[in-house]
């Protein structure tokens, strides 16, 4: 089982969380955003094997997103960091 | 050599000893007419069915590990077509159709074992949504039947009836042509009928880069050498997403760990494949009398192979609420398989975005019982560089034109 240090609460247990996919910019003005670039955005992922940057949020804990990066091959945990801190 | 009664017989008398080879293990040549990408069920399959479907015989196989040593060999040999919507029924129907002759065409005994698929009902509401799906897979020509609680107690005499159960049992439905197939069998019976055809099955050989020019995939880097080809076929399930960043592009596709266990064995007890939605489990007795069963997925991104304790503990929780019975039974080996999946749970097939590649991908957490489908309709594309009617529903376009064919909310079934 994961042990994720969530950035508010310190590590906590995997149950606790739930992953919420890759960081992804939304393309805006609607209005001019193709068909393929939204689906792009909406869809098609990096799904990296080995660092991946992915969001998570502490759902069962302090309710808050925050960013991690974590090696999906190995499954050890890289860093994390809050919304709007430096990576 | 053609295996038979006789042949056993005849093997028998000198020991066993004189059996040869079922596929030879060729070096990596420079160049073919076809190359498939992935040595599981479905990349052997695609190869025999280039040969024998297309006439196209110049082809490898190349595989990164063994053969069937990927999902190939960690699924829980589930197969079933009960499907909700028609484009699915028309697919894994016709893998299922392949399955039921299978042995016979390939002279290799897979074991397929149609003893049914019974999904378990827990309340009123899941029996009304069982109703709604039963009456469309009729309306598909899919032979379900709607079960009461009396004939599910009778199909499974050892579930859970007991007045004050968690899950109390309502009813079910049931696809009797469903079952189970030895899945090593699967791909070593298409690894031998496609070697029979000249095929190059080359293992220990993963694939490195891609070298497409203008737009166009004209070769292959791996691990034995260059090697060029006319066509090129994906089919490397969990590892699709990884393979088509090196070529250029991305997939709608996330790999996750899905998990599977067997209990010690014991003596028959299940005598059809048992479904519960409810609880997330699915649950079926091996020839070598192992419980087989499994689970949901960990919900997060993997490539490890492995899962964790806690959705183990979660599925192991759901098979005892509905079978006390198994409560003392010793857990023998758990595992996991890394399974592509896309958004809408149904596969992508056909094109991708750079010419000569073909795509068989995002079968997720239901690629066995597919087999024969994923490897007809992939050979299908390699050859005639188009669709087949049954494949175009399944296209990549369909994640910016919005067809989805959504089985994921369509049928409620996890695999």
């Amino acid at each position: 089982m994961l042990s994720i240090p969530c950035p508010w609460c310190g590590p906590r247990d995997e149950p606790e969380f739930l992953f919420g996919g890759e960081p992804a910019v939304r393309p805006v003005p609607a209005a001019d955003v193709t068909d393929a670039a939204w689906a792009d955005y909406l869809y098609f992922r990096d799904n990296d094997k080995g660092p991946h940057a992915e969001i998570w949020c502490h759902a069962a804990g302090c309710g808050q997103w925050f960013v991690m990066r974590r090696d999906t091959a190995t499954h050890a945990i890289l860093s994390v960091r809050k919304p709007g801190e430096p990576a | 050599m053609r295996y038979s009664s006789l042949s056993l017989f005849r093997q028998g008398l000198s020991g066993h000893q004189g059996w040869p080879q079922a596929w030879r293990s060729p070096a990596l040549k420079p160049t073919y007419d076809a190359v498939v990408i992935g040595g599981g069920g479905h990349g052997l399959a695609a190869a025999y069915y280039l040969a024998k479907v297309h006439g196209i015989k110049n082809v490898a196989v190349l595989e990164r590990g063994w053969l069937g040593g990927g999902n190939t060999g960690r699924n829980t040999t589930i197969v079933r077509s009960n499907y909700f919507f028609p484009q699915s029924v028309a697919l894994f129907d016709f893998a299922l159709r392949q399955y039921e002759q299978l042995s016979e065409e390939l002279n290799y005994n897979i074991m397929l074992s149609q003893r049914g698929i019974l999904n378990i009902g827990h309340t009123e509401h899941q029996m009304e949504l069982m109703a709604r799906n039963v009456n469309a897979m009729l309306v598909n020509g899919i032979d379900v039947e709607l079960l009461d609680a009396q004939q599910v107690r009778h199909e499974l005499p050892l579930a859970n009836f007991s007045a004050d159960a968690r899950y109390p049992i309502l009813g079910g439905f049931t696809q009797r042509r469903g079952g189970v197939a030895r899945h090593d069998a699967v791909a070593w019976g298409y690894a031998r009928a496609a070697d029979a055809f000249g095929i190059d099955i080359v293992q220990n050989c993963e694939v490195t880069d891609f070298r497409v020019e203008g737009g166009r995939l004209v070769g292959l880097e791996t691990s034995l050498g260059p090697v060029s080809a006319g066509t090129f076929g994906l089919s490397a399930s969990g590892h699709n997403g990884v393979l088509a960043r090196k070529a250029g592009f991305r997939l709608p596709l996330t790999s996750y760990a899905l998990q599977a266990m067997v209990s010690e064995p014991i003596k028959p007890v299940l005598d059809t494949v048992a479904m519960s939605w409810a609880t997330g489990m699915y649950v079926s007795q091996s020839d070598k009398g192992e419980l087989v069963f499994g689970a949901g997925l960990d919900l997060y991104p993997s490539y490890a192979q492995r899962g964790n304790l806690n959705v183990a503990q979660g599925v192991v929780a759901g098979m005892l609420e509905i079978f006390p019975a198994f409560r003392g039974l010793k857990m023998l080996r758990q595992w996991a398989g890394i399974v592509d999946v896309p958004w809408d749970y149904s596969p992508i097939l056909g094109p991708s975005p750079v010419q000569n590649l073909h795509l068989n991908a995002g079968w997720g957490t239901g690629g066995f019982k597919a087999t024969p489908a994923g490897g007809y309709f992939l050979a299908h594309a390699m050859a005639t560089g188009e669709h087949h009617p049954i494949s175009r529903p399944f296209d990549l376009s369909r994640f910016s034109t919005g067809a989805f064919i959504d089985e994921a909310a369509g049928a409620g079934i996890s695999h």
